[in-house]
């Protein structure tokens, strides 16, 4: 008889040498080597079946095929969808062609991109940005006009900026997968292609928010937590809770002691593994409908950690007393106001007081 | 033991007449007195006379509308996260339809409070800013406050006035640099 288990195939990814079952990815395989040596993903999201080799941001050069056919891959091959074959050799960051490479993808996918940034939700944790960051140019060569869109409205949860996406198909894979009928798909080819749902079907179903996380850049993004804040000022928290539709754990952000967002977990790769109900990400908006865990563990180089100090650190005890000796109540009697309606209407006295000083005299 | 050489010996002398008297030197002394009364002045009489503190001052915080008089800032927050004494904050509108006359892009900043007991004026959001709205004003200070509502600035306080807008010779630092080197002096204008 034939040796049925398993045998494993030994590559080199970037001179270290890795063995892993056959029919693993490339990505799979370097993904095991930890975050610093994993090529980028824009459209790969290991969740979702079917995802993968339309960004080519992950392109690598396999400078050997397998150990029976060592010649190299004429191309450079987005490990996200190629698979691995035994003795075979890949190079990520050690190939300069490669680095080159993706500096050109950077290039190619930010020539549509409005770069409005300042005002997008997405800034923070966004993967673009990160990708451009760490792979891209720092000027850019584009003069022409970019493609716009015209506005279109998918639901009262979920906002839908087409000039911002960049075609990855995560959220059509998402839209597949939860539901059995084909609701929400990518229209039209070329430049002219964009993300669409049949309108009356749009987005009622209870698990259509995951689009939002699964989301890359800020195409979609969550209607309730519009403009309400920027990712640096919330808190991430750990929280669950008893759901009977999703599995109920979820990422709270707080700004203050006020829950402005609900997210499904992510992982390292930013990729979410239990996707949770519009119920919790939309409707469950006080503390008093979680179980709270505890922070959540971000690196302390993310720009969400920001401000934000460890919890670990002890102060010191006199510190303590002297504060607590000296301690007095402010009495601040400035009313401290979250209520959006009011701060708009506030702020319009406000600045028509700027303005009117300003601009009233000019017309 | 000696260990440096700026030791000096003491002397016992006894002084002389003249200088026992002490009066030829009251007279030299009044002389230097006398000397500087005719003079420059080192001092200005400052709040009534202020000094030209340099095209680079940081002294107090405008927020800068384009020549359309819009608004410029959208609340980024990349200012606050900059600040070292997080001294400012900031609340996010979207902007309303008829709106556009004020604000330059969907959003915009509806409460954008600086403390100014917190300010160090670094000059960090300056440098933060995306969209080039925050500045620290070289010809103005932050008046000296008495009352506790006078601390934190709001937007009725910090908004560019559009019928005296804030002028500058060069707005960001490779400008200044240029003209530096070019020796040029340049006009002081509104904004790139």
């Amino acid at each position: 008889m034939e040796n049925t288990a398993p045998q494993l195939f030994k590559i080199t990814f970037d001179g270290i040498e890795i063995e892993v079952p056959p029919g693993t990815t490339i990505m799979q395989a370097a993904r095991q080597l930890g975050p610093h040596y994993a090529p980028p993903a824009m459209c790969y999201y290991e969740p979702l079946k079917g995802t993968g080799g339309k960004c080519r941001a992950c392109l690598v050069k396999v400078t050997a095929g397998s150990a029976k056919d060592p010649r190299p891959m004429p191309k450079l091959v987005p490990s996200c969808i190629t698979t691995v074959q035994d003795g075979m050799v890949v190079e990520n960051t050690t190939n300069e062609s490669v680095l080159e490479t993706r500096r050109g993808i950077v290039e190619f996918l930010l020539i549509n991109h409005p770069l409005d940034c300042p005002v997008c939700d997405q800034a923070g944790e966004c993967h673009l940005q990160d990708f451009a960051f760490e792979h891209g140019r720092v000027t850019t060569r584009y003069e022409e006009e970019r493609r716009t869109f015209e506005k279109q409205d998918i639901g009262p949860y979920v906002q839908l900026h087409m000039t911002r996406c960049i075609l990855c198909y995560r959220c059509v894979f998402t839209a597949d997968q939860i539901t059995n009928k084909r609701v929400h798909g990518v229209m039209n080819r070329g430049d002219h292609a964009e993300i669409s749902t049949y309108i009356e079907k749009a987005i009622d179903n209870d698990f259509s928010g995951n689009v939002i996380d699964v989301c890359p850049v800020g195409a979609l993004t969550d209607k309730t937590y519009r403009f309400k804040s920027r990712v640096w000022f919330s808190k991430p928290v750990e929280a669950h809770c008893d759901c009977e539709k999703c599995s109920g754990n979820v990422t709270l952000w707080y700004r203050g002691d006020e829950v402005i967002r609900v997210t499904a977990r992510k992982n390292e790769w930013g990729e979410v593994k239990e996707f949770i109900c519009n119920t919790c990400r939309f409707e469950r908006k006080k503390t008093s409908d979680w179980t709270i865990e505890g922070p959540t563990k971000i690196s302390r180089h993310s720009v969400i950690m920001a401000n934000k100090y460890r919890a670990d650190v002890k102060k010191p005890a006199f510190g303590l007393k002297v504060a607590e000796a000296q301690y007095k109540q402010i009495d601040d009697s400035r009313p401290y106001i979250t209520d959006g309606t009011t701060i708009r209407e506030l702020s319009k006295e406000n600045n028509a007081k700027a303005n009117q000083r300003s601009l009233a005299e000019n017309n | 033991m000696q260990l440096t050489n700026r030791s000096k010996q003491v002397s016992n002398k006894q002084m002389t007449f003249a200088e026992r008297i002490y009066l030829p030197a009251i007279a030299t002394g009044l002389g230097i007195t006398i000397k500087h009364f005719f003079q420059k002045k080192v001092t200005i009489q400052y709040p009534e006379v202020k000094q030209f503190l340099g095209p680079v001052f940081r002294g107090r915080h405008v927020l800068k509308r384009d020549e359309q008089g819009r608004e410029r800032c959208t609340a980024c927050g990349l200012c606050a996260v900059a600040c070292p004494a997080e001294a400012i904050s900031m609340v996010a509108a979207e902007r309303e339809k008829g709106e556009e006359k004020l604000y330059r892009e969907e959003k915009y900043a509806a409460v954008y409070e600086i403390n100014m007991l917190r300010c160090i004026f670094c000059g960090l959001c300056e440098e933060a800013c995306p969209k080039q709205a925050i500045y620290l004003r070289h010809d103005e200070f932050v008046p000296v406050f008495t009352e506790r509502d006078q601390v934190v600035w709001g937007k009725d306080l910090l908004a560019e006035n559009m019928n005296n807008r804030y002028l500058r010779k060069a707005w960001t630092k490779e400008e200044a640099h240029e003209q530096d080197l070019k020796g040029v002096e340049a006009e002081p204008r509104t904004q790139l």
